[in-house]
């Protein structure tokens, strides 16, 4: 057993693994390649990149909180009823003031999931349905708060002008978006934080044997989901201008499926931020390919397919992961 | 033993209750310094309670501890690591997806300007397999590895740790014969490194192989603290499954069936292979016969009822039912073939806890209650009314969830479960398990008018009595295979207990 | 109560009065779960029936609140079944949509209204079936496989009509929706004979069984014989054919369908009926007419605080804090 390598049973698990870790990378690239061949400069344009980031920006702050619940084997569908109240709180605060309301957002966003991660790791609640619930208050709360009206940013503040602000090129959304993963990747590779989180999705008894908090590090993963959904509602309302009774709807699945499809194991403990932030764009674009494609009036591709090749890709990853799993019980169990 | 080294820990008059059972009774362990000590026993003597006692899973109700002449107490286990006493578990437990690296610095990671310092990591992890002669790429998810080399990550986490004593829980149930060899060398360089090791292990050849000192356990008690080399085999198994040769052999009855021995078996397995587990186990069971499957834990007695039953696979071997060669793929088709199972662990893999006792009964004789489609629901009913008479089972009502009766009740509704479908077969591992005495013997008596009624029995019991007094005739298995046979007569605990300790009878000793 | 015989020999531990106190406080909870729905459903009933203008007449009973109910307790039904095997299907309302879509589909194109119906439930089986194969003999976990069908299944729907609303004007096969035999909605009928069939198929089939001995412990069940894979295959059949049923009635009440909006939300409401009906979702229990009273419940809480002017958005909150409450009930068992 001295000097052992990997046996060679890894090595074709390897191909598998680089699919399965890679894999969204790969067609991503492929679907870029693609645009610009197949739209040329129009595709290649700043502005297309611009927008295309922009409105990333929301469902990958969503998504990047969605990767770290997941990461710990848990789940939280609140987060689409968190970007809505994080949007209409922010509008409504914004009165006094673009960081007021900037905080207001995240600060309510945070406080939901503090009532999430109390309800899972006290309370000891099943997170499926703990978030359920609170998917469904939640939404109550933002309606009722906005007055089951669209809220609507008022001219004078300048809160609109979050989503408007550029800097080098590039929206403040999407700078927000770029530093929550940066900073979400260096903390999932060089905190200990990281390493328990992924300890903790990767097998709970052996983290508790270990001495790791699993409560808080639970706890902390629901709070930073949901104070990142209530941002990511900021950037809604302000580029917007408005956040309607509907906002939001839907992102909860959205975010899971961009995790999945970046090669995050929903099972937990293992997973990638930036691979996440890959599902995110490997998501959008294929709806941004669609509406150039139709622009072209050669073949009109109706947006819904969307939606059906998301539900593609999904199925693939899945498969792939479950082979993954089956390996890993295999080698865990054998003999 | 005068040149024993100083006492590492010593635990003394450990008392501990779960619901005013006692599981330790004045239990004690003494490991000195630089020590490797076995601790053995068999399955509920108090072995794994005593350990998490140790270890901080489990409060003690009283007692004393001292590690280092101080005076412990751990909480949690994480407080017994950060003392110096860290746990290998069988079923390792670490992160199987993460590095290697990280499995051994979870939690203590090298850190430099606060940020984990990665390339410290791996070249300290590295190292420190290395010192258990160890080299693999520890950037590797540990899942991509032997369980030996798990065992070995969990070994240098230990180390890590700065260990002082390392308790090893059934550590080579799990590794390949090459693999328990490396483990052993480990052993063995801790031990010239002064690290003390608490070693958990039903396989006697490996007791002596690398073990200083034994302590025997049974039923709570802490019977004997003797090195190794003072014991002899039969000694030991005999102390552990507390029958002393002295002691009057329990009186089995004699009156074996006439004729049995001439009809055509209902079960034929034979040379049965599966990992490590089985290494080739034949057996045979005529109808009317109760034929008993001896062994140690761990010899490979639930793995070969398993694995006849379909519910693990085979890597080879030939079952024959009816002298028909039968492919035996799943629980299912074991039914099929008019074979049941009772398995050993009546809570996991039994009982379905919320159902109540007539679902229970009726789960695996449905199908044939069937009338158009829908549960002939007064049939049901007669049957487990029958059966309930029948065995004396005591519940509420049929109507009761199983959850809620005793032990042995559970276990007659799990033995009337598979009798109401008619077998030809009846597996049963441990029937007799954790269940009061008269439930006991009512089963007992039960199984053996099955058997007087033509139905093959194949019994698996750690207890020596209830295997001698209950079979006609005894398979030994030894390490995966099946060592030795008694028939009638020559059944006896001696004679059993020389062949789970030496691999032969002490007559007859021929295999299969 | 049903003592004596039945307590283990072993403890004596605990004095007698603190066990029975412990076991008075268990019965209590055991009841809160049973019937903290129905209890919760006969207070608001009390209420509206005291302090509600016409609340105890027919067009208010029938035609507002069981109407409304009828739809989500079917779904519940199935939901119920699927939870009772451990699992949980997230697809219900894109199944609805697709089935919407296919029936009125056929039916427009002026073919028989019976093959409609076939072909909707059909295709409903059909996305069960997807749905259980990657469940039992893939193993992937019910949310995800689940998810799968119900990102791409209002997609498929969708593109069934390229997603123009289709307005339907034919009342053979708008029965579903719109009938009133003998003076009651069929969808209310619908859902009481579902309620029943299923009831007496959990009650008195194999199958029935065979779901809660998979839900309640797997690999026991296995053990003595249980075709477990086929077991959970088949509950996701019946989820998604009774989820195609809802859809078809849905677009038969709207007198149009519309893929976009048929079914959407409806995996929360029926696994909400499901969960304040105190059906862990754990699996191993299977209560039909919890599923069913869950839902008229709920509705009905809904009714009463919108009622009472309090707002729609304000009942959906406490709608939240319900199912929580409920989960919290039932968090000590199995």
């Amino acid at each position: 057993m001295t000097t052992a390598t990997a046996p060679p049973r890894a090595r074709r698990l390897q191909v598998g693994l680089l699919l399965q870790r890679q894999g969204a990378l790969i067609a991503l690239v492929l679907l870029v390649v693609l645009g610009v061949l197949r739209y040329g400069d129009r595709f290649a344009t700043g502005y297309n990149v611009q927008s295309l980031l922009a409105d990333n920006a929301k469902y990958g702050l969503v998504a990047l909180g969605m990767t770290f619940v997941i990461m710990t084997g848990g789940i939280d569908l609140s987060v689409g009823s968190v970007v809505a109240l994080g949007g209409v709180v922010a509008i409504k605060v914004s009165q006094h003031g673009l960081v007021a309301g900037l905080a207001a957002g995240i600060g309510v966003g945070a406080l939901v999931g503090i009532v999430n991660g109390w309800l899972i790791t006290r309370l000891k609640l099943q997170p499926f349905i703990v978030t359920l619930a609170m998917l469904l208050a939640v939404r109550g709360l933002a309606l009722n708060v906005a007055h089951t009206r669209a809220a609507v940013a008022s001219s004078e503040s300048n809160f609109q002008k979050l989503g408007d602000w550029s800097a080098f090129g590039l929206p403040v959304a999407a700078w927000a978006m770029v530093l929550a993963f940066v900073g979400g990747a260096a903390a999932l590779h060089y905190a200990p934080w990281g390493r328990q989180v992924l300890a903790v999705g990767g097998n709970v008894d052996a983290a508790r044997l270990m001495g790791l908090p699993v409560a808080r590090t639970t706890f902390s993963v629901y709070v930073l989901s949901g104070a990142l959904s209530g941002c990511a509602g900021v950037f809604l309302g302000s580029q917007n201008g408005s956040v309607d009774t509907a906002a939001g709807q839907g992102w909860e699945l959205s975010a899971i499926a961009a995790v999945v499809v970046g090669g995050t194991l929903l099972t937990g403990g293992i997973g990638s931020v930036l691979s996440t932030l890959v599902g995110v764009m490997l998501l959008q674009l294929i709806f941004n390919l669609i509406v150039f494609e139709n622009s072209k009036h050669v073949l009109t591709i109706s947006s819904y397919w969307e939606s059906v090749i998301r539900g593609a890709f999904l199925l693939v990853v899945v498969l792939l992961q479950v082979r993954l799993i089956r390996r890993r019980s295999a080698t865990g169990r054998a003999a | 033993m005068g040149d024993r080294p100083p006492l590492l820990l010593s635990m003394r008059g450990i008392n501990k209750q779960f619901l005013g059972v006692p599981a330790l009774v004045d239990a004690s362990l003494d490991v000195a310094r630089g020590e490797v000590h076995a601790l053995i026993g068999q399955n509920g003597a108090g072995k794994s309670t005593l350990i998490k006692v140790l270890t901080g899973v489990y409060r003690r109700d009283s007692g004393t501890v001292e590690l280092d002449g101080a005076e412990v107490e751990f909480h949690s286990p994480h407080a017994a690591q950060l003392a110096g006493v860290s746990t290998i578990y069988q079923e390792v437990n670490l992160v199987p997806f993460r590095s290697v690296a990280e499995n051994v610095f979870l939690n203590r990671e090298p850190k430099r300007y606060g940020a984990i310092s990665w390339r410290r990591m791996n070249a300290d992890a590295a190292a420190l397999l290395e010192r258990l002669d160890i080299r693999v790429d520890v950037t590797r998810p540990l899942y991509e590895y032997s369980i030996a080399t798990q065992q070995m990550t969990a070994l240098a986490r230990a180390l890590s740790t700065e260990a002082k004593l390392v308790i090893m829980d059934e550590p080579t149930s799990a590794l390949a014969e090459h693999e328990v060899k490396t483990l052993f060398d480990v052993i063995r360089r801790l031990r010239s490194d002064g690290i003390s090791v608490v070693f958990v292990s039903h396989r006697l050849d490996e007791l002596y192989a690398v073990c200083d000192r034994v302590t025997i356990m049974r039923d709570g008690h802490t019977l004997e603290d003797r090195p190794m080399s003072a014991i002899s085999r039969y000694e030991l198994v005999s102390k552990m499954l507390g029958r002393e040769l002295a002691e009057e052999l329990s009186q089995r009855r004699s009156a074996v069936q006439t004729g049995v021995e001439d009809r055509v078996p209902v079960l034929e397995a034979t040379d049965l292979h599966r990992g490590r587990a089985l290494e080739g186990v034949s057996v045979a069971v005529r109808s009317g016969e109760i034929v008993g499957l001896a062994g140690l834990l761990g010899s490979g007695r639930s793995e070969t009822a398993r694995a006849v039953f379909g519910a693990d696979p085979l890597d080879s071997g030939t079952i024959k039912v009816d002298s028909q060669p039968v492919t035996i793929k799943s629980p299912r088709d074991a039914v099929r073939h008019k074979i049941g199972f009772s398995p050993e662990d009546r809570k996991t893999d039994g009982i379905v806890p919320q159902l109540s006792v007539r679902e229970n009964m009726t789960l695996a004789l449905l199908p044939h209650l069937r009338r158009n489609g829908i549960v002939d629901r007064h049939r049901q009913a007669e049957i487990v009314d029958r059966f309930i008479g029948a065995i004396g089972i005591k519940c509420s009502s049929p109507e009761q969830p199983i959850r809620e009766l005793s032990g042995g009740n559970q276990q007659k509704v799990l033995l009337a479960r598979w009798l109401c479908t008619d077998p030809k077969l009846l597996i049963l591992d441990e029937p007799t398990r954790g269940i009061d005495v008269g439930a006991k013997r009512d089963i007992q008596v039960l199984v053996r008018q099955l058997a007087d009624e033509g139905l093959a029995v194949l019994l698996i019991s750690s207890e020596l009595e209830e295997i001698v007094a209950n079979s006609d005739r005894v398979v030994t298995l030894r390490d995966g295979r099946a060592v030795a046979e008694l028939v009638g007569d020559d059944i006896n605990e001696g004679a059993l207990m020389q062949a789970m300790a030496t691999g032969a009878a002490a007559d007859t000793g021929s295999p299969v | 109560m049903t003592q004596g015989a039945v307590q283990t020999p072993a403890a004596d531990a605990p004095s007698a009065t603190v066990r029975s106190r412990a076991r008075m406080r268990e019965q209590w909870k055991g009841y809160a779960q049973k019937y903290g729905a129905l209890a919760t459903l006969a207070v608001l009933f009390l209420y509206n029936a005291v302090e509600t203008p016409h609340f105890l007449t027919k067009q208010s009973l029938l035609f507002i609140l069981l109407r409304q109910a009828a739809p989500i307790a079917i779904v519940a039904i199935g939901m119920a079944i699927v939870i009772g095997t451990a699992g949980i299907d997230l697809s219900v309302g894109s199944v609805m949509a697709i089935a919407g879509q296919v029936g009125a589909t056929i039916v427009l194109h002026d073919h028989p209204v019976v093959l409609a119906m076939a072909a909707a439930l059909l295709v409903s089986a059909v996305c069960g079936f997807f749905n259980g194969t990657l469940v039992a003999r893939y193993g992937v976990q019910p949310i995800i496989a689940t998810l799968i069908l119900f990102i791409a299944g209002r997609g498929i729907a969708q593109l069934i009509t390229g997603g123009e609303l289709q307005p339907l004007a034919n009342p053979a096969f708008q029965w579903v929706g719109l009938a009133r035999p003998g003076g009651v909605p069929a969808q209310v009928i619908i859902a009481l004979v579902v309620a029943v069939v299923a009831w007496l198929v959990m009650r008195l089939t194999v199958f029935g069984r065979h779901v809660l001995a998979v839900g309640g412990n797997e690999t026991a069940s296995r053990l003595a014989g249980v075709p477990s894979a086929r077991v959970k295959l088949y509950a996701y059949i019946a989820s998604a054919t009774l989820a195609g049923l809802v859809g078809l009635i849905a677009v038969s009440a709207n007198s149009a369908s519309d893929a976009n909006n048929t079914g959407l939300g409806m995996e929360l409401d029926a696994i909400a009926a499901v969960a304040v009906a105190g059906t862990p979702l754990t699996g191993g229990r299977v209560t039909v007419w919890g599923a069913v009273v869950g839902a008229v419940m709920l509705k009905l809480l809904q009714n009463t605080l919108i009622a009472h002017g309090i707002t729609k958005e304000v009942a959906q909150m406490i709608e939240g804090v319900v199912i929580v409450a409920a989960l919290y009930l039932q968090r000590h068992e199995s």
